[in-house]
């Protein structure tokens, strides 16, 4: 690794696996980085969910986690600024969310009244 | 520390909380994924309240773990969803995901390496509290706060014109 930092980490610890070292050779101050980890990683299982799982409900909840990892990161970001507008905007997106939230379940509702199914696969009549 | 302490368990609960949403091995159920994404939200305002943001905290848990849940459920149980059958899972698929996953996440940890450590920043003081929170909502952020509201009015007319019975 061409990183300083990382090198430094490897060098510290060169019997453990690195990210182990570099959470060690961070001491494990919990800083802007951990919180982006996280939020990086929900983001990451949240688009996993909505590419992999069939399911319109499920695959919405993973939408939902994926909103929410951002909201964590803006929140992250905003307590390591000193800045309070990243927590308005984070109030913002969810009162938008719970909006959306809404609309997009009612639009489920009445597609599943049409179709009788709520299995991604069942409705392709937009296919060519 | 405590409060790093703190940061690596509810860090971990909210992963394994979000894992067991996407990927149950033990139920295909929608409800059991409802049940888990609550419990993540939980876990993700006490992340909030490690970074000071108690509204925020209480928002989450009063908006996500209260209504929209509520909501999910209420939509899950509404449609009387079965346990979801085993359909093959296709590998077209299942190869995107991971490797859409992958670039994300190969991404996000080149960007963090392109970081510079944050050690020598000041310590942190912004507390997003109730008070400083609602001063800024009703001076700086007036104009977005009625804009929202105003949504809220227009998603709740669309919902009720969307779940009626006969669509026109």
């Amino acid at each position: 690794m061409a990183d300083g930092r990382w090198g430094c980490a490897l060098g510290a610890f060169p019997h453990l696996p690195f990210p182990i070292s570099y959470l060690l050779y961070k001491k494990m101050n919990v800083g802007l980085e951990h919180y982006l980890v996280v939020s990086a990683l929900l983001f990451a299982l949240g688009l996993l969910g909505v590419i992999t799982r069939r399911n319109l409900l499920v695959m919405y909840m993973s939408l939902e986690l994926m909103l929410n990892s951002a909201n964590l990161a803006l929140v992250s970001f905003s307590r390591f600024n000193d800045n309070l507008n990243g927590q308005v905007m984070v109030f913002f997106i969810i009162t938008v969310a719970a909006a959306e939230v809404a609309v997009g379940l009612a639009l489920i509702v009445a597609l599943y009244r049409k179709r009788q199914s709520a299995h991604v696969e069942d409705l392709t009549s937009m296919k060519l | 520390m405590a409060t790093d302490i703190l940061f690596y368990v509810l860090a971990a609960l909210t992963l394994i909380f979000g894992a067991l949403v996407v990927a149950n091995p033990f139920s295909r159920n929608p409800v059991t994924s409802a049940m888990f994404l609550v419990l993540t939200i939980i876990s993700m305002a006490g992340l909030f309240v490690l970074l000071h943001a108690f509204f925020l905290a209480a928002v989450q848990v009063l908006v996500y773990a209260g209504a929209v849940m509520v909501l999910f459920l209420f939509v899950i149980m509404l449609l009387d969803l079965k346990e979801e059958e085993r359909r093959k899972i296709k590998l077209t698929g299942l190869v995107a995901g991971v490797v859409s996953v992958g670039a994300i996440v190969a991404i996000f940890v080149r960007s963090l390496l392109a970081t510079k450590p944050s050690e020598n920043l000041p310590a942190p003081t912004a507390v997003g509290d109730t008070a400083t929170l609602g001063k800024m909502l009703f001076t700086n952020y007036l104009l977005p706060f009625e804009i929202v509201s105003i949504l809220l009015l227009v998603a709740m007319v669309g919902v009720i014109l969307l779940s009626k019975k006969d669509l026109k």
